[in-house]
């Protein structure tokens, strides 16, 4: 069997109340080792206040040759932005 | 540079898909792992970015050589943490490029063989503690050439890597100037023991570029697909014109009579570095090559029981939860 570290991908949250954010991968036996190599790789410069790890293999991503029409439905909905609409000016600030 | 003549991979595919791929990189967007890529961009990439990392990590063994040896405990602090960066640099780039669907054990098997390379320059011995000043601010300033424009490269996961890299990577040049600055302004022994350091470290420092690009076939390729950025000529122009002021401020000579600003071109003029004595260090045949190699080898079989008995540990673990669910 082969003895290669299951790879795993790292989020870290910074300092400033942010959200954890994908910051890339490493390998390690376990998840609690996952969470010691990420420190020593990721966060040597105090880069963060918190660290997830989850398995690369339990991450199900969106085909890149279907982006088209996956994203479609948002594309067509120009009205979803504020600014599509024209306010009077005499209304003032909404 | 870390990666020197990377040979790039001829490419047999479907030429519409070939344009729309060139067409996407001209417009300067990044491509990611799972879109569809021609395989001589993969094959190309996966040599440059293990070649890239390879160096990172044996990179760290010319300067882990005086860990313990420092002059003073803050200098052995510093130096140990710049060596443990360049091992987080390796597993920046190791993972880079096993996004390309190489693993890890696979391209460390390849650099044990001798199938996969690392940049020349850490085929040189550090013979004393000025070398450890001389390669932090040579060989360290001459990766940052290369690689703050690797910034801009086509794969997005590269890219990354390198921006993380570069925010670190000039620590490490400015603590060997330190280094070179301290030693320079000290006794006329310590001030020639830089000189020395300087005058040995030179020209491999030079080759980290690479031959001229009118030797070099590769380049056209990998510059149309933005793996590579710039020429290993204009990169090494730009080294060398922002070098000789900082050795003109240490006091310390540049090992080349021929070096004399030329006004017209607005940069240096210098000495190539011998050639045959690059392709003789790439084949193997440099002062520490063996030595380089046999410290690989044998991190790698002596922490074969570590590796696997971690694993083991792991899957009891899981087991065990398993069963008391």
């Amino acid at each position: 069997m082969s003895s290669e570290w299951p790879l795993w991908e790292i989020f870290i949250r910074g300092q400033h109340g942010l959200n954890h954010r994908h910051v890339g991968s490493l390998h390690a036996p376990d998840a609690e080792m996952a969470v010691k190599h990420a420190r020593d790789v990721y966060t040597r410069r105090n880069e963060g206040v918190s660290i997830w790890v989850v398995p690369s293999a339990a991450i199900t991503a969106s085909s890149p040759s279907e982006k088209g029409p996956l994203f479609e439905p948002s594309n067509s909905k120009v009205y979803r932005p504020p600014t599509f609409f024209d306010i009077p000016e005499e209304v003032g600030k909404m | 540079m870390y990666a020197q003549m990377v040979k790039s991979e001829a490419t047999n595919e479907d030429p519409e898909k070939l344009a729309a791929f060139q067409a996407r990189i001209d417009a300067g967007e990044k491509i990611e792992p799972k879109e569809w890529m021609p395989e001589g961009y993969r094959k190309t990439l996966i040599r440059q970015i293990g070649q890239h990392a390879h160096s990172e990590i044996v990179g760290q063994l010319p300067e882990g050589n005086w860990i313990t040896r420092a002059p003073t405990l803050e200098r052995m602090a510093i130096l140990l943490a710049k060596v443990q960066d360049e091992a987080g640099h390796g597993l920046y780039l190791y993972c880079a490029a096993e996004t390309l669907g190489v693993s890890r054990d696979e391209l460390t098997e390849a650099l044990l063989s001798g199938k996969m390379k690392y940049s020349s320059i850490f085929n040189y011995p550090t013979l004393n503690w000025a070398d450890i000043g001389a390669v932090g601010w040579l060989v360290d300033g001459a990766a940052i050439m290369n690689q703050v424009p690797l910034q801009r490269t086509s794969f997005g996961p590269y890219s990354r890597a390198m921006i993380r890299i570069c925010k670190e990577e000039s620590f490490h040049q400015r603590q060997g100037y330190d280094i070179m600055m301290k030693m320079a302004q000290g006794t006329p022994e310590q001030k020639a023991m830089a000189q020395d350091a300087l005058n040995r470290f030179w020209y491999p420092s030079l080759m980290m570029f690479g031959p001229s690009d009118k030797d070099s076939v590769h380049s056209a390729q990998s510059m149309a697909w933005k793996i590579k950025i710039n020429t290993n000529d204009e990169l090494r122009q730009k080294f060398v014109d922002q070098t000789v002021p900082q050795a003109e401020y240490l006091g310390l000579t540049i090992p080349d009579p021929e070096l004399r600003w030329n006004e017209e071109k607005g940069g240096y003029d210098f000495s190539e570095p011998d050639w045959s004595e690059f392709f003789e260090v790439i084949k193997g045949n440099g002062p520490c090559n063996a030595e380089r190699m046999e410290a690989r080898q044998k991190a790698w079989d002596d922490g074969a029981w570590f590796r696997e008995g971690l694993m083991a540990h792991a899957r009891k673990r899981a087991a065990a939860k398993v069963a008391a669910e």
